[in-house]
């Protein structure tokens, strides 16, 4: 176990070290960030001198350590349009992402879970083919223009709930159904193959052949192993949803990370960018990390592969 | 890691049965992508307007059936006079122009990676296939993000960064296939005939993952253009003036309580598409390759 941890956690770093010389290099490529804070009329003196203060002379792998050792002491530059260091941005605005994502995230799994269940076990009839128009449909939506028609619905034309920024518990609802809307079309779908797939199995004869009643057999011995393949493809959903929030964030002006991407982009602040890019990719591999070790502690096989 | 990620919102995932349950060809989605295709090929004769000519005197005309429109506008007029319609015509253009390029390198490079890994099984293997896991459960379209900005918006940028976001997936799934081929008899003999590696991945394995890999192809236009349209929604995508659906979704967004159509008209037009090549996809699937339902 402690093997299957140490190498997934040294997995990790090497992906974080990748995105880290990708995000530099591509800076590189940018032109210079000397350019960038100058003002338009800057002579050829200042641009040198700040060129020299900015380590910008030097050679492009004496450039790179100096950005990992900065990164590694949680420094990742200043960011154009604050005028603070990026980090701190990021961290300013990291607590409202934190409120917003784990309502999305228990909703989808509230919604999805019994309605794969139900359409995999009344397979064929009015409620399978519902629950199969519903994922059709919500894979085919772009979910920033699912939250614009929320908007015009519920805030514009009825009037009955807040069409943007944070707030009381109503700020919360379009925002949810919006990034929610996201997970539980795949979810959804999942939860249904895998019920199906379970109905078939040997252990749920048996259970059947013991005289349980349906909502036994369904509830317990069908739904716990269903699970299964949720808990394995929750990384891949934990990256929907932070892909998510960069749009849902933007169209409900939300104050969190998503939306300060989304700022970055538009303004074309790359030390924000990339600081923004590299603490959303620590806190992605941390939580895949997390995931993968408590899966491989519940599933012995895991470690061992 | 015994740990299999398949891409979540594609939802290959579908019936366990075993039975291979004929569907009729999806006339509706059909229609809807052969009038699509001919639209981008003649959009300069079907625009009515051009769509970057401005005309401030005529801005935010609703469309022709609401009240103060008119047939000279069919869908209305944008923030600086632009015609709607003549804009949604256009921005298929650039959509379906976008989603062929962009699959086309996403997708042959999982093809060629997916056969790599494949094949060469070993260490090789699970080296590439540790890359794949991590593109996967990683939010790639920071990566796009960040392309956008350093290489500057553009056509070939919005290619490389969707490739970025996609090929894994192609990867993923060419490999398993590969996996099963080259067990046969016949990849055996070519290398008893003395067929060098490269010539059996190119001549022997290649035709045998071809049904698989048009279909996957078929299967992430959808994707693909909900992908483009995001970035474009977020500033990252195609530059203005070229109008694209989703940039024409972003502007409209704050004028959504006056002029409903500027926002809702080209998200309308993307789900329509999506929806069409996602059933015909799925349509597709069930016909050349109905095993990659349980993928």
């Amino acid at each position: 176990m402690q093997r299957f941890i140490l190498r997934r956690f040294f997995q990790s770093l090497v992906v974080l070290l990748v995105v880290a010389v990708v995000v530099f290099a591509l800076a590189r490529v940018t032109g210079n960030a000397a350019d960038l804070l100058l003002p338009e009329d800057a002579g050829r003196e200042d641009r040198e001198h700040l060129l020299k203060a900015l380590g910008l002379d030097r050679p492009m792998h004496e450039q790179l350590a100096r950005f990992l050792k900065g990164a590694l002491s949680g420094d990742l530059g200043m960011s154009i349009r604050y005028r603070k260091p990026a980090v701190e941005v990021f961290f300013e605005r990291l607590p409202n992402t934190l409120t917003l994502v784990p309502i999305a995230l228990l909703s989808a799994i509230v919604i999805s879970i019994p309605l794969g269940l139900l359409a995999a076990v009344y397979r064929g009839t009015i409620i399978d083919r519902v629950s199969g128009a519903i994922a059709v449909l919500g894979i085919a939506t772009p979910s920033f223009w699912l939250g614009i028609v929320l908007i015009y619905i519920f805030s514009i034309q009825l009037g009955w709930l807040p069409s943007a920024r944070m707030g009381g518990p109503a700020h919360y609802i379009l925002p949810t159904i919006t990034l929610a809307a996201f997970l539980v079309a795949g979810m959804m779908r999942l939860v249904r193959s895998s019920v199906l797939e379970v109905l078939n199995s040997e252990f749920v004869k048996l259970a059947r052949i013991k005289g349980l009643s349906q909502t036994v057999v369904i509830w317990k011995h069908c739904l716990r192993n269903a699970l299964i393949p949720v808990v394995t493809l929750f990384g891949v959903f934990f990256a929907l949803l932070v892909t998510g929030a960069i749009v849902t964030e933007t169209v409900f002006a939300w104050p969190g990370v998503g939306r300060l991407t989304y700022e970055a982009v538009i303004f074309r602040d790359y030390p924000l960018l990339q600081a923004v890019i590299l603490l959303k990719a620590m806190i992605v591999l941390g939580v895949n990390l997390a995931v993968d070790i408590l899966y491989a502690y519940l599933d012995p096989r895991v470690r061992y592969s | 890691m015994a740990i299999t990620t398949a891409p979540a919102d594609v939802a290959v995932v579908d019936d366990a049965a075993p039975q291979r349950e004929f569907r009729r060809l999806p006339w509706v989605s059909f229609a809807v992508i052969a009038v699509l295709a001919l639209v981008a090929v003649l959009a300069p004769l079907i625009a009515t307007h051009s769509p970057t000519e401005q005309s401030l005197p005529d801005k935010l005309r609703p469309p022709a059936w609401q009240e103060g429109g008119s047939t000279k506008h069919l869908l209305g007029t944008d923030l600086l006079g632009r015609d709607v319609f003549s804009r949604l015509v256009y921005g298929a253009r650039v959509s379906l122009t976008v989603a062929m390029f962009a699959l086309l390198s996403g997708g042959l490079i999982g093809l060629a990676i997916g056969i790599l890994a494949g094949y060469a099984g070993g260490r090789t293997d699970s080296a590439l296939m540790r890359i794949v896991d991590a593109t996967l459960t990683f939010p790639t379209i920071l990566i796009a993000l960040v392309l956008a900005v350093s290489l500057g918006a553009g056509l070939g940028t919005i290619v490389l960064a969707i490739t970025v976001i996609i090929w894994a997936r192609f990867a993923r799934v060419v490999r398993g296939e590969v996996l099963t081929v080259k067990t046969r008899d016949f990849v055996a003999l070519a290398r008893v005939h003395g067929c060098s590696h490269v010539r059996i991945m190119a001549i022997h394995i290649v035709p045998n993952v071809l049904n698989t890999f048009m279909v996957l192809m078929t299967l992430h236009i959808g994707f693909v253009i909900i992908v483009e349209a995001s970035l474009s929604f977020l500033g990252a995508g195609i530059p203005p003036p070229t109008p694209s659906w989703g940039q024409m979704v972003a502007d409209g967004r704050s004028h959504i309580a006056s002029a409903w159509w500027l926002s809702a008209l080209p998200g309308a037009a993307i789900m329509l598409v999506v929806l069409s090549f996602n059933l015909f996809g799925d349509w597709l699937r069930d016909w050349l390759d109905p095993r990659l339902r349980q993928v």
